[in-house]
């Protein structure tokens, strides 16, 4: 078992590498002139040299990249013109647009997104298991077929689209809920539920139709296995079969792919942090890429690529643990 | 044995059933008309090949058709019941309680993530609903034991993965004793078993009835196990009973044409083999084995597949290879192919030393050793058809052009019994005795020296059995093929090789002349694994 994390950790660490490599590369290969941007649009050509030779712009890529290494993990000492700043390990180096440090960047926006999707899962489970469940267990029926539908409709609208009309619907029309604003859970957990609750709503329908198709053809599998027809021959009533011994053999892989899905969203929620104005990693990610703030960037994808690496780790926990038969090596 | 007094424990009566196919209106006709009675106490084999309707016929008994879509008429009655006629209620009540049914593939069959003790329990608390649960879990360590589950308190608690084959089905008989049910009935129990573990099930299925006076209805493709177990037989064919008397009389004095054929289709395990052998004078040896090691995994879980096998294969002969289920007898067959590269020892093909090569020198030698696989329906690929299939080794090996290729994978078809303008149909749209003949064909394509099967019809009914063993001894005699034929069915082996290699534990416990080991076999082992095979003994005395 120790063995197996050592395995798991390494190889998590190699692709959160590459990750980064590949980010790098690609910025150093892409258009644009960060010093320009990072100065401002009023530059002229010479404070712009300064600011290249004080973002060390001027140095190969592959010292640079080291440097970014080495930060990550001792730290890294940057002269501020006055003073000297210290950027304790981890440290992803500043950013270029503000000098804030990304390290501090990121810890301030992991909560909304952490947020979202612990919401975003709650509903798509709720929801889109449950669709499943009954449209493997009572197809039919109004209730499977409305929801079925509404699970549909939730997964194949974009999420501008179906937040936009969330919004309009609950917040203009009918007024039960005002405007999303972000609360911080510490703050005021009430009101943080309150503003979430549409974003949670809109991301949770967008992977919902996924669960409902999993669950339901995960179940109606587990019920044509051979001892499912054991327990029938004895006797047993079918919502014993279901609840003792179909249950636990479907839900196996929801929990592993929920786990996965988990991991993703502190990467894939940017539409909706965007929509609803949350001021979480996938915002940062995107309104640095905007502004060619490097630092940024690679950080935030590595950090959403480290969130990626482990759910899926535990992803597989989570199967061997539902499932005995499953060895993990 | 039946008086007058006695009700029937089980009465079918013009039983058929019917399965809408779902395209039309069209029906299958998987049973019709059916009868039969069984006493209380008795001991019936419904004995028949794939669909023959046997497992159709005997999940009626339980009324396990209910709610399938199936279309049942016709009365069944079990201990005065009206299985037909239960609500619901009532028929929950006779399952597992009046009628057991033992299934079986015992892994899948029961519940992978639960402890076989509970599950046991579970079946108890079904029927005895006022026992706590306590006394369920003590009831399921009783029949653990009863059926012969070494420290029986302590493996219940194991799941069934962690049992073997033998002790799962064991297990699965086990449940079926829980409630003390009037009659348990069998649907293959035994099949999936190596022929000691078989014997000791059967043994133990006769001993239960005897101690605790349940009836058995058993469910078979195998006669030589209904033979040994039951008192009364009933063949049935296409879903009607073809034949139905007492075992004795129909083993020896079948009257109908079927029974005979199926008779005659059973291998034998006491009959010399028909056509010997005869030496062409190339006895070369072909392939040469020396101090043959594989071992898996590394570290303290190495596990030895095959422990120091010397082995010597010369032209044309056939060599079987029997051996129970673990004893190494397919990692050898792989690797005497080269499809698995041996952890030690040599291997010669025609004085050239292969067991170290790399792919790619070993290409020039893949065509003349060829494998022909268990599993007819794995082993093709399903959306190629399966003339592509046959053509692949004569494309891989590049000699041929696309013409030439076609020509000869139909000359092939046509060789193994197939129709030669199947080449563009796909393997789904064959029996499985087709389907192993297309696997023979594939593996002739390249003319290969020696090919090496493994298990090649241990999925097949005896009569299909009889058909494709009897073809690869036809091809090898006119090919003047090496043969490896690799089974846990000693009869089959009998019927085809000209030496024989028994295997244990990865290593070879007796070799010789395939008669000589047969009639007197030195090693224990080979004297267990002989005794263990169910024999037609009535039937061998008039045959």
């Amino acid at each position: 078992m120790t063995g197996y994390f050592l395995r798991r950790a390494l190889g998590a660490l190699a692709v959160v590498l590459v990750l980064s490599a590949v980010v790098y590369a690609t910025f150093y290969i892409a258009p644009g002139d960060p010093a320009r941007l990072a100065c401002g649009p009023r530059c002229n050509p010479e404070q712009i040299r300064q600011v290249r030779e004080q973002l060390s712009l001027n140095d190969p890529v592959y010292v640079q990249y080291w440097h970014f290494l080495q930060g990550i993990v001792s730290g890294h000492d940057y002269s501020t013109g006055t003073g000297v700043l210290h950027c304790q390990a981890p440290c992803f180096g500043l950013s270029y647009q503000n000098d804030q440090q990304v390290t501090d960047l990121i810890v301030q926006r992991l909560p909304a997104t952490a947020s979202l999707a612990t919401g975003a899962m709650v509903v798509w489970l709720l929801l889109g298991t449950g669709t499943g469940l009954l449209s493997a267990l009572r197809r039919g029926g109004l209730t499977e077929r409305v929801l079925t539908w509404l699970t549909l409709a939730g997964t194949a609208t974009p999420v501008f689209i179906s937040g936009l009309g969330l919004l309009m619907l609950f917040c203009a029309y009918l007024e039960w809920l005002p405007f999303p604003t972000y609360v911080p859970l510490g703050d005021d957990p009430e009101q943080w539920a309150w503003n979430m609750l549409l974003p949670w709503l809109a991301l949770g329908l967008l992977e919902s139709a996924k669960y409902a198709r999993l669950t339901r053809s995960s179940m109606l599998e587990t019920l044509a296995e051979d001892h499912i027809r054991t327990f029938r021959a004895y006797g047993a009533t079918e919502r014993s079969l279901i609840a003792r011994h179909a249950l636990r053999g479907a839900v196996a892989p929801v929990v592993a792919l929920t786990a996965a899905d988990f991991g993703s969203m502190f990467g894939n929620a940017m539409l909706t942090e965007m929509m609803f104005g949350l001021p979480g990693i996938g915002q940062l990610l995107v309104n640095a890429t905007r502004t060619i703030d490097l630092p940024v960037v690679v950080a935030v994808v590595m950090v959403t690529g480290t969130a990626v690496v482990i759910a899926n780790i535990v992803a597989d926990l989570l199967y061997a643990a539902a499932d005995r038969r499953v060895v993990l090596r | 044995m039946t008086t007058v007094t006695d009700t029937p424990l089980v009465v079918v009566d013009d039983l058929s059933v019917r399965f809408p196919t779902g395209t039309g209106d069209g029906v299958v006709r998987a049973v019709s008309g059916l009868s039969f009675t069984l006493a209380p106490g008795g001991a019936l084999a419904v004995v028949g090949e794939s669909g023959s309707g046997k497992s159709t016929a005997a999940y009626a008994l339980l009324g396990l058709h209910r709610g399938t879509g199936a279309e049942v008429t016709g009365t069944v009655r079990v201990a005065g019941q009206d299985v037909q006629a239960a609500d619901d209620a009532a028929l929950r009540k006779l399952r597992g309680g009046t009628a057991a049914m033992v299934f079986q593939d015992p892994l899948s069959s029961l519940d992978p993530y639960q402890a076989i003790g509970d599950q046991i329990a579970e079946v108890h608390r079904l029927h005895h609903p006022g026992a706590g649960r306590r006394a369920s879990r003590a009831r399921a360590v009783e029949v653990l034991d009863r059926v012969g589950i070494p420290d029986a308190a302590r493996r219940a608690r194991s799941r069934p993965h962690e049992f073997s084959g033998g002790m799962r089905q064991r297990a699965l008989i086990a449940m079926a004793l829980a409630c003390d049910p009037r009659l348990l009935v069998a649907d293959e129990p035994t099949t999936a078993l190596d022929v000691t573990v078989q014997a000791q099930i059967l043994g133990l299925l006769r001993e239960l009835r005897e101690e605790t006076g349940m009836g058995l209805i058993l469910v078979t493709h195998d006669l030589g196990v209904a033979a040994s177990s039951v008192d009364e037989l009933l063949v049935m064919k296409d879903g009607r009973a073809v034949e139905h008397g007492p075992a004795r009389e129909i083993l020896a004095r079948p009257r109908e044409d079927y029974t005979r054929e199926l008779l005659a289709a059973v291998p034998r395990v006491n009959v010399r083999r028909e056509t010997v052998r005869t030496p062409k004078g190339d006895d070369s040896v072909l392939l040469e084995a020396t101090g043959l090691r594989r071992e898996f995994g590394r570290g303290r879980k190495t596990v030895t597949a095959v422990d120091d096998v010397s082995l010597t294969i010369r032209a044309g002969e056939t060599v079987g290879i029997v051996g129970e289920s673990g004893s190494g007898k397919t990692t050898l067959g792989r690797m005497l192919v080269r499809l698995l590269e041996p952890t030690g020892g040599e291997l010669r093909y025609e004085g050239r030393e292969i067991g170290g090569l790399k792919d790619r020198e070993l290409r020039s030698f893949r065509s003349e050793l060829q494998m022909v696989f268990q599993d007819p329906v794995s082993s093709l690929n399903p959306r190629r058809s399966i003339g592509e299939s046959i053509a692949d080794p004569l494309r891989a090996a590049g000699r041929l052009d696309d013409a030439a290729i076609v020509a000869r994978v139909r000359e092939l078809l046509e060789r193994v019994g197939l129709d030669p303008d199947a080449y563009h149909r796909y393997p789904h749209e064959f029996s499985g005795g087709q389907r192993q003949r297309v696997g023979i064909a594939r593996a002739l394509a390249p003319e290969p020296k020696l090919i090496v099967c493994d298990e090649p019809v241990s999925a097949l009914d005896v009569t299909t059995q009889a058909q494709v063993v009897r073809l690869l001894g036809e091809l090898q005699r006119e090919l003047g093929l090496a043969v490896v034929f690799i089974a846990h069915d000693l009869a089959v082996v009998r019927q085809v090789s000209d030496r024989l290699v028994v295997m244990r534990g990865g290593r070879i416990v007796e070799e010789g002349p395939a008669d000589t080991v047969y009639e007197r076999p030195r090693h224990a082992y080979t004297q267990g694994l002989l005794a263990a095979v169910p024999r037609l003994e009535p039937a061998e005395a008039t045959a």
